[in-house]
């Protein structure tokens, strides 16, 4: 046993110590707000209070800290991606990932499982090349295998060639991982906090003053305050807030339907995932396996659960995973995703001189934690754009200059 | 083999056949029950409750619901992982294990766990597990070792079920008595009704419960209104049937038979009772410990007496008609603690009073303890002063079996997933379902209306100790101290306590956990029940195996009209979109492609191409919408002629093409690519929703049968098979289409081609694909594959949309600018081709050739390297017969675009090879073969 447990069990209950700010009135003023106590939110809070000296902030969040798309997803870290703009930003994040919990001095589980994408056919082969290629080429663990390999991998996929989308090959990217996605979001808020980051939850932000090109106020439910600047990180909700701002962003948001089942033991290490089928799963330090895919067809601002797509996926993992017909259904969710017409983040400057946007976060919002709190307060400490984030901007749609993504997103998150 | 104990005599046992016997295993030993039995009811007519071991302290559980409302009775079948032992029925032979056992079931070493739950407290793997960087990646695999339940079995493969769909006016979901009123008052204003009950019987808590002193009445109510039920023809009653979930628009999961089946209503009526809650006391986990419903359940379902010694503990007036059972049973009932201070009143209570059994009021347990087979054996007794526990000892009550009410729960997870809200009232202390979706009922005592006598019900029926093993959720094991620590380490949010603790979160949802819970929060966060509130609920309710909700799958295969005849001819299929094509004909593969496209390029040759796409685009505007929805011109196309169509998306992206041929001054005949032309058809369709125009679109992909005869024999061919029809290059230009007989079948003909050569495309109705291809094979022309046509094109340097264009190609990218009319008014992606044309092309498809001799190919998407800078890639690559050498096309930069450009490849794993840009087509660039 850890010496760490050994020493908290002799402590006593007294001694327990509340992790984030106590509830406390609103400020009038902050340097720094908020919008979004999601993980992009409270990372930015974090890196800025610990990194640059800037502690006097407000993280504003409607309901509680991390329960929005950061609670939501299904906690997949990979940077296979396809744009040279794309690799090298999530292999920074990856990078940030591995001694999260270090940094923190609080266990976010980050675990090496590496991932596993399976293609069913010719295009998705050439395809899964190009993203090797460009990955190796970037220094990013990534391969095409074929069905031998595959099979080492993951001896439990059916490997079947009479199915009906046979496996063919696959992408393997050994740097793939996961971590408990909670634990992210806790883990920045308590740095945040320690550091004198105010955390405001169940405030919701219902309007933000701009005159002259400049947001002055931030209107919320528990009153008005004014601020330095502002960063939205409010995932889900992009189009929406940015509105309240004046900003239009070209995103559609989508329903993102997902499920877990009861827990079992342990016998899948790898994330799987099948862009033909519609479907991704890795089993869970808890043993349950948590199965997600394709978006809803159409635009919703709604979390509910729909039975057409849980019977999509149910088909789709069985295909991949026959015993699993016999595992348990325990929970189905969903969360909204803000699909850019890239399929790129929207980071950066906006036409509201001192409002910042973290938004446009798709699929692909919680691999890309840490660098996006990075990046982002970097830009808000020093007004400058962090080059890692400069393809990203908002400001890329009007001058055509789109980062093209589509081609490593879809239903392998 | 253990022997059974005794059963009560009926009425006792309803469920039970006594005639017949089955005989299982559990746990490594022989059991005998009776038919009718679930496991967990024969294993306790056996004297046993302990069925499995905990989750993280391993401490030894049995059932507390007899009703699979909870985590503790599951238990390992083969086949049937984490099953319920209290729903599951015994049946003769099964294997049973059970789960979460290190050692055995009696003895499990795991148990020493719990003596250091000082240390393991709620989140502890937070707190530890990472120091030294790194050391995570050691601990993680042994937590999960000691985490998840059942194995899985691997080589598990389930039959393929059917799913079934249902239309209803209304669904009544519980066929208790709220229910089966429903049901009745909905048949007599004469809607149609299906009648849901999990249970495999009608009555609901009537078949158990007991309302009045005699223990007659509920038992006639349910046979009266079950009789009442089954005459009524509006009525279709589903027993042993769940619903799982609620979507949106009264569209219902449920599960009968291992099969789903989805029902579509009118109005939903939920008739889902109450779930009874636990007390919260020092080892109110120990077997031998469960609520009074689940001892009426064994009394009454199975006839058997959970014990010989019975204590109650009660915070309504639950625990009075459970005592006059017991009673009943011949069981002797200790004492009856009442949390409550005002004694109970009613008849079921007059009578309890009546028989003498000892009630102590305003008293609780305050800890209970096992024997050495772990089952309860005595429990300590303590008055309670005003909420709190007296200090002082308390009176032991030797017992092998103590039942529980901890007060009511509304079985709330369907109501709530339909979007409705649970509001506490603290005068009654319980939640109260409220904001009811439209459509939407709750009846009887999930209303908290029913015919039930549940008294004042105690508001705190929970009770800390100072060494804690008080369990508020069985499935995680967690304490009162876990749930109230949570709250203090800033976790209080009711969300964040269940993140953070895991309450809720294990197989039971929360069933015995949220009241509780939501309690404890409300209390350490100085906040109300009310604004504390539960968590959401979410599908399933109960749970659904994966099999169940895949059924058959459905992905279904195209096949075209000719693919008998393609396998007859020795073809090698490729899957393209649904469809299956040939890739080539013949035994081996190089040679088959070879010939294949020699027999092209000297003679003439066959492909089937009924996959690609077809659209037929008919009305005064269909001109202008062709106009508007694709790149090129088509006003002024003549009839009888065919242009090119390609398509952009909004940003000026290419994303399909085909030939538009036009018919009739209204009507376009539009082929598609074969994959896109879903998209294509959906496109259309969402653009003219916007722009009414005068057309009517239809998607007749698979209602045509096409082949495409290519090759400088090919109008020889034709003429063979339509005489009548004048072929000759100024009668039937290139580009031309007709409408005529083919070998006596009515077709489209259109001059076009993709391979480079003189050729025709045959479009003919899908049922006489294979009398075409017969009638063109029998003149001797031989067939090829999609591989053959790859390189054919490649080599008259033809794209395919989705292979050499991705996400970013613009026509101009692919040199494909002829195809962009720059005339017209409008077209989608317009604005943006404008838009990027004044900003330069970024990067060029081009062809490109490899040194003769040079043996070695790159693949496709191999990358495109200038220095250790990556400027493109290659789309296609493939060995010319014809020209003799590899060629290719690859995007490349502006600067390494002019033909004569040597461009260097990187392939995998490094090695390099260079290439040279050339024009393209690679092959019979003056169009001499094709334009005869």
């Amino acid at each position: 046993m850890p010496l760490s447990l050994l020493r908290r069990g002799l402590q006593k209950k007294e001694h327990l110590k509340h992790q984030f700010s106590v509830n406390r009135s609103l400020k009038k003023h902050y340097d720094v707000v908020i919008i979004g106590a999601g993980g992009h939110g409270l990372a930015t809070a974090y890196y800025l209070s610990r990194y640059h000296g800037i502690s006097n902030i407000a993280v504003l969040e409607k309901s509680y800290m991390g329960g929005g798309n950061t609670a939501r997803n299904t906690a997949v870290i990979r940077s296979n991606y396809l744009t040279e703009e794309g690799v090298s930003f999530y292999r920074e994040s990856l990078k940030l990932y591995k001694n999260l919990s270090n940094e923190f001095d609080y266990n976010i589980m980050y675990e090496n499982r590496g991932q596993l994408t399976l293609a069913h056919n010719d295009a998705a082969i050439r395809s899964f090349r190009w993203r090797a290629e460009v990955n190796q080429h970037l220094g990013v663990k990534s391969e095409l295998v074929d069905r031998q390999t595959i099979s080492e991998l993951a001896p439990q996929l059916n490997l079947d060639e009479e199915v009906r989308y046979p496996i063919m090959a696959g992408l393997w990217h050994a740097d793939g991982a996961t971590a408990r996605h909670d634990a992210v979001a806790w883990g920045y808020a308590r740095g945040a906090c320690s550091r004198g980051v105010e955390l405001h939850q169940l405030t919701e932000v219902q309007a933000v003053q701009v005159s002259s090109g400049t947001a002055r106020e931030v209107h919320t439910n528990r009153g008005k305050i004014s601020c330095g600047c502002v960063v939205q990180a409010v995932a889900g909700n992009s189009s929406v807030v940015a509105a309240m701002a004046g900003i239009r962003l070209p995103i559609h948001s989508y329903p993102l339907q997902a499920m877990v089942t009861q827990p079992y033991k342990p016998l899948l290490n790898p994330h799987l995932s099948s862009p033909q089928l519609h479907v991704y799963t890795h089993q869970t330090s808890r043993g349950e396996f948590v199965i997600g895919g394709g978006s809803d067809p159409y635009p919703l601002y709604n979390t509910r659960s729909t039975l057409d797509m849980k019977e999509s996926l149910a088909a789709g993992i069985v295909e991949l995973l026959p015993f699993l017909a016999q595992a348990k259904i325990l929970r189905q969710w969903a969360g909204t995703t803000d699909m850019t017409p890239d399929y790129s983040p929207i980071m950066g400057l906006s036409p509201v001189d001192n409002y910042y946007l973290d938004a446009g976060w798709g699929t692909w919002g919680f691999k890309a934690t840490p660098i996006s709190g990075k990046c982002m307060a970097e830009l808000v400490a020093t007004g400058r754009v962090p080059d890692l984030i400069k393809p990203f901007e908002l400001d890329r749609f009007y001058r055509f200059q789109q980062v093209n993504e589509a081609g490593a997103t879809a239903a392998s998150h | 083999m253990i022997k059974m104990s005794e059963r009560l005599p009926a009425p006792w046992g309803t469920r039970i056949d006594r005639e017949r016997t089955v005989e299982f295993s559990f746990a490594g030993r022989t059991y005998q029950g009776l038919h009718g039995d679930s496991i967990a009811s024969a294993v306790a007519a056996n004297g046993s409750y302990l069925l499995s071991r905990s989750f993280k302290y391993h401490r030894p559980r049995g059932p507390l619901s007899f009703a699979g409302q909870d985590a503790n009775t599951l238990v390992h079948i083969p086949g049937k992982p984490n099953s319920l032992a209290d729903l599951e029925p015994a049946t003769d032979g099964m294997q049973v294990q059970p789960i979460n056992v290190l050692g055995s079931l009696q003895r499990d070493w795991g148990s020493a766990l719990g003596l250091f739950s000082r240390f393991l407290p709620v989140g502890f793997y937070y707190k530890a597990f990472f120091k030294p960087r790194g050391i995570w990646e050691y601990w993680a695999p042994i937590i999960r070792r000691m985490a998840g339940l059942s194995p899985l079995d691997l080589s598990y493969r389930e039959p393929r079920t059917d799913k079934f769909y249902g239309f209803f006016d209304v669904v009544v979901i519980g066929a208790g008595r709220a229910g089966m009123e429903a049901a009745l008052d909905a048949a007599r204003q004469g809607e149609r009704i299906l009648l849901l009950d999990q249970n495999p019987e009608p009555g609901g808590s009537l078949n158990y419960s007991r309302r009045d002193a005699a223990g007659l009445a509920a038992r006639e109510l349910a046979q009266q209104l079950a009789a009442q039920v089954a005459a009524e023809p509006g009525i279709e009653l589903l027993t042993g049937a769940t619903c799982t979930g609620w979507f949106a628009d009264h569209w219902l999961s449920v599960i009968y038979r291992s099969q789903l089946h989805k029902i579509r209503t009118g109005r939903t009526v939920l008739a889902v009772g109450t779930l009874q809650q636990p007390v919260i006391f020092r080892n109110n986990d120990l077997p031998g410990i469960m609520l009074c419903s689940a001892a009426q359940r064994l009394l009454h379902y199975y006839g058997i007496a959970p014990g010989q010694r019975a204590v109650i503990v009660t915070a309504d007036n639950e625990g009075y008609a459970c005592a006059l059972d017991l009673l009943d049973a011949g069981v002797q009932v200790e004492a009856l603690v009442d949390l409550r201070e005002q004694p109970a009143t009613g008849e079921v209570a007059t009578e309890v009073q009546r028989r003498q059994v000892r009630v102590l009021q305003g008293q609780t347990v305050w800890e209970a303890q096992a024997d050495s087979s772990h089952r309860i054996a005595q429990v300590e007794v303590r008055p309670l002063v005003g909420e709190s526990v007296s200090q002082h000892a308390g009176e032991t009550l030797r017992c092998d079996v103590l039942c529980m009410s901890g007060g009511q729960m509304p079985a709330w997870q369907l109501a709530c997933m339909a979007g409705a809200k649970l509001e506490y009232q603290e005068d009654q202390a319980r939640f109260q379902l409220t904001q009811l979706p439209d459509g939407m009922q709750v009846s009887g005592s999930a209303a908290n209306a029913s015919g039930k006598d549940w008294g004042a019900t105690h508001p705190w029926p929970i009770f800390p100790h100072p060494r804690g093993k008080e369990f508020v959720d069985f499935d995680e094991d967690l304490q009162i101290d876990d749930i109230v620590n949570a709250t203090r380490e800033g976790y209080d949010h009711i969300q964040l306590v269940k993140r953070f603790s895991t309450v809720g979160m294990g197989p039971s949802q929360g069933r015995h956990s949220a009241l509780a819970t939501a309690r404890l929060v409300a209390r350490a966060t100085h906040r109300s029940i009310a604004e504390t509130g539960i968590t959401t609920a979410r599908p399933p309710a109960s749970a659904e195996t994966l099999g169940q909700l895949a059924g058959r799958r459905f992905y279904p295969t195209r096949y075209s009209n000719m693919h008998q005849r393609h396998i007859a001819a020795g073809a090698t299929l490729l899957q393209a979109g649904a469809w299956y094509r040939p890739a080539y004909y013949g035994p081996e593969r190089e040679t088959a492609i070879n010939a294949e496209i020699t027999n092209v390029r000297n003679n003439a040759g066959v492909i089937d191409v009924s996959t690609l796409g077809g659209l037929e685009i008919r009305g005064a505007d269909a001109a202008e919408f062709l106009n508007r929805i694709y790149t090129f011109a088509f006003v002024k196309q003549e009839v009888g002629r065919c242009r090119y169509a390609l398509m952009t998306n909004e940003a000026g992206v290419v994303i399909d093409d085909g030939v538009a041929c036009r018919l009739a001054v209204d009507h376009y005949y539009v082929t598609a690519t074969t994959t896109g032309v879903d998209r294509v058809f959906q496109t259309m369709l969402k653009w003219n929703t916007q722009w009414q125009l005068d057309v009517d679109i239809a998607n007749v992909t698979t209602a045509w049968a096409a082949v495409n005869i290519a090759g400088p024999r090919s109008r020889d061919i034709l003429a063979q098979l339509c005489p009548e029809l004048p072929l000759e290059q100024e009668a039937f230009p290139y580009m031309g289409a007709r409408v005529a007989q083919v070998a006596g079948i009515p077709a489209r003909i259109l001059r076009v081609g993709f391979v480079g050569e003189l050729g025709y495309e045959i479009h003919v109705p899908q049922h006489c694909g294979e009398a075409l291809w017969d009638a063109i094979t029998d003149l001797g022309v031989s067939p090829f594959g999609v591989e053959a046509q790859r390189v054919l094109r490649l080599e008259k340097g033809h794209v395919i949309i989705g292979q050499d264009t991705d996400a970013m190609s613009t026509p101009q990218q692919i040199q494909m600018g002829w195809a962009v009319s720059r005339k017209k008014a409008f077209f989608v992606g317009d604005r943006s081709l404008r838009e990027l044309e004044a900003q330069g092309v970024g990067r060029c498809l081009v062809g490109f050739v490899l040194p003769g001799g040079e043996s070695q190919l790159p693949a496709e998407s191999h990358l495109v390297v200038n220095g250790e800078q990556m400027v493109g890639r290659v789309t296609s690559c493939a060995y010319s017969p014809t020209l003799q050498r590899g060629i290719g096309l690859a995007y490349v930069s502006p600067a390494l675009a002019e033909p004569g450009t040597s461009i260097t490849i990187k392939l995998t794993g490094g090695e390099r090879l260079n290439a040279q840009v050339v024009n393209t087509p690679f092959y019979d660039a003056d169009n001499n073969r094709q334009d005869i």
